[in-house]
């Protein structure tokens, strides 16, 4: 007897990085228009300063991706620490938007109230989903170094798994700006030079190889999440949503990429050799799925 | 420096990575010992340290009859499919008289507060609780008694959170290795090596540092990937991921961090005045020598603080053993 498999949704992640406001809203408005995607976090995620500049043309994007037939979810900030951020959080809790906690700060201020967790909870356990799940969560992107066994012992039966599936994973958050600090500049006057790199600035070893991504206070891998290899085995466990994470290449095409491998359309390879045609920021990778290190290759044995 | 007088004096917490470490410090005036399990359960997972059930047993009869309390970290994130073990972690923690469990996984946390409803615990800085918000979930919720904040808060954020927290009690660092990263939150090292902190408990772990000889250079790598490179002759330090030198805009240089430890001496009676309850040493993974001096040094300006006394800054700003120090974020450096 075949298992029926249930359909996997798509969600785009937020923008990460510190795109201008024109090419931010453009951004949004092709993907409103074009990309078969369910779920569309907006929302900034790394640094409260660059907030202020989406604030008039925020409304008007979440209309349109909705007429788009988009879920518009609000993402809100990783590391909050002042008592102006959170106020901030507690605004958009308040407007009535879907939120998306990335710190416990906005699960107490949600208090209870239905919501989603980005990949930024310490979520590394079946009891510990399950206890957010109890608090109200109704997706939850695991944190990207999890390897597929434990995702499979996590998902199993929960119905609200999302895995971090495309784009540069996440690795850490500081109280320190290394956009700034790598220019010689201080974070209260840091000039904005993050807006310089679309896809994070690109760190590399002393002697020269590729090795991480940095975004103001944020550290990333150099490297490309791509899990078509493990599409299968993801809707197989119980994953209910896959996560996009948008870098400055076609995301519309990454998004069909994915949605026509997702529903059969086409086959691994397809998948993987289309994503590989893509100006991308850095080689495709799945070591943490695979339990290697997370900087390891598609085609890396170990 | 002097401390208003009749100030509380905050508790020094020191770290025991072995059971010998344990009673060197408690000789050297420690007046509470955190340490830990010798499996995955804590986050200072290296071969050769840590304490097995009946060293625990043990350590806790040593340091009770000396008036010294212990703390148990129990505070990786729980394996999937695995969580028995924390479980158990924590039966076991509390049958051997622990004064208190330091815990960092949500549900280890209600699971502890569930079946041990009268023991105290405290929140380990791996849960990174960076708000009063995120206090709040962790002592309403649960009845956690002490949070420990993370390193990357200023003197300031410390007072709003110290305030905020009450009843719940405030702990900070003052001393030893400094996190760059939200405690917690970072998996660098599992992206270099597949093995982190929150994974495994462990960070850059030796098993997978290098060390090559390149001309007249000493290189040392994490996971094949290169992290610094020591002159002949200069003192090559661990080469943790974030302390490297890295090429970034052109340069290279320490972009994280510079391989600095933390030195919060200068900062103890103002931690004090803003009501902290208690001071914290890193360093588990320290030797017994290092754990005496540094207690013994300690302890003497948490007594002067108590007295009204002078803080000797001099003394403990000779313990960072010729290392450069910081106060880290403490005095808003990294603003």
């Amino acid at each position: 007897m075949s298992k029926i498999l249930t359909r996997l949704s798509l969600t785009l992640g937020p923008v990460l990085f510190n795109w201008p406001t024109d090419r931010w809203v453009d951004f949004y408005a092709r993907i409103a228009d074009e990309a078969p995607v369910d779920h569309v976090c907006i929302g900034e995620v790394v640094c409260s300063k660059r907030q202020p500049f989406r604030d008039n043309v925020t409304l008007d994007t979440v209309e349109r991706l909705e007429r788009g037939g988009k879920e518009v979810v609000h993402a809100t900030l990783a590391l909050p620490t002042t008592a102006r951020e959170v106020r901030a959080i507690n605004e958009v809790i308040e407007a009535g938007y879907l939120i998306e906690a990335n710190d416990i700060t906005t699960v107490q201020l949600l208090d209870g109230r239905p919501h989603i967790i980005g990949p930024f909870l310490n979520i590394y356990n079946e009891a510990t989903l399950a206890k957010h799940v109890a608090l109200g969560a109704s997706r939850i992107c695991l944190p990207a170094e999890l390897p597929l066994e434990s995702i499979r012992l996590i998902a199993a039966g929960t119905n609200v798994a999302e895995v971090f599936a495309f784009g540069r994973a996440p690795l850490a958050l500081s109280a320190r700006c290394y956009h700034a600090r790598a220019n010689g500049l201080p974070k209260d006057a840091c000039q904005f030079v993050c807006e310089r790199d679309a896809d994070g600035m690109d760190v590399h070893t002393i002697d020269g190889r590729p090795f991480l991504a940095v975004n103001g206070v944020q550290t990333l891998g150099y490297v490309v999440t791509a899990a078509t290899r493990q599409i299968a085995d993801l809707r197989e466990i119980g994953v209910v949503s896959l996560r996009l994470s948008p870098q400055s290449c076609d995301m519309v095409r990454v998004i069909t990429i994915f949605r026509d491998f997702a529903d059969g359309h086409t086959t691994q390879e397809e998948a993987a050799e289309a994503l590989s045609a893509l100006t991308l920021p850095g080689p495709l990778s799945d070591g943490y799925l695979r339990a290697l290190p997370g900087a390891h290759l598609v085609d890396e044995v170990d | 420096m002097t401390a208003s007088p009749s100030l509380h004096a905050p508790e020094l917490v020191c770290p025991a990575g072995t059971p010998t470490g344990l009673r060197t410090a408690v000789d050297a005036g420690a007046q509470a010992i955190y340490c830990g399990f010798r499996d995955e359960t804590n986050a200072r997972n290296f071969p050769g340290l840590n304490f097995d059930r009946a060293e625990m047993r043990d350590g806790i009869a040593y340091a009770h009859d000396h008036g010294a309390k212990v703390l148990i970290a129990l505070n990786t994130f729980m394996r999937a499919g695995s969580i028995d073990l924390w479980k158990r972690g924590v039966d076991n923690a509390v049958e051997a008289g622990a004064d208190a469990l330091i815990l960092a996984d949500v549900a280890l946390v209600s699971y502890a507060r569930k079946a041990h409803p009268d023991q105290r615990l405290h929140l380990s800085v791996q849960a990174a609780a960076a708000t009063p918000e995120a206090i709040a979930f962790y002592r309403d919720k649960f009845g956690i008694a002490r949070v420990v904040l993370p390193r990357v808060l200023t003197l300031e954020e410390i007072a709003r959170l110290t305030a905020a927290a009450a009843p719940c009690e405030t702990e900070v660092f003052v001393f030893g290795g400094l996190c760059v990263m939200a405690e917690g939150r970072c998996s660098l090292s599992s992206y270099a090596t597949g093995k982190s902190p929150n994974m495994t408990g462990v960070c850059s772990p030796p098993s997978h540092v290098q060390y090559r000889e390149d001309k007249d250079t000493l290189v040392a790598s994490v996971g094949g990937f290169t992290v610094e490179r020591f002159a002949r002759g200069e003192p090559a330090g661990y080469p943790t991921l974030c302390k490297g030198r890295f090429q970034a805009n052109d340069a290279d240089i320490h972009l994280f961090e510079d391989p600095v430890s933390l030195n919060a001496v200068e900062l103890l009676p103002r931690l004090a005045e803003i009501g902290v309850s208690a001071f914290k040493i890193e360093g588990r993974q320290r030797g017994r020598a290092y754990v005496a001096t540094v207690v013994r040094a300690f302890r003497r300006a948490v007594d002067s603080i108590a007295t009204g006394g002078e803080v000797d800054v001099g003394e403990l700003r000779a313990l960072a053993e010729g290392q450069h120090d910081t106060t880290g974020a403490y005095k808003k450096a990294w603003r």
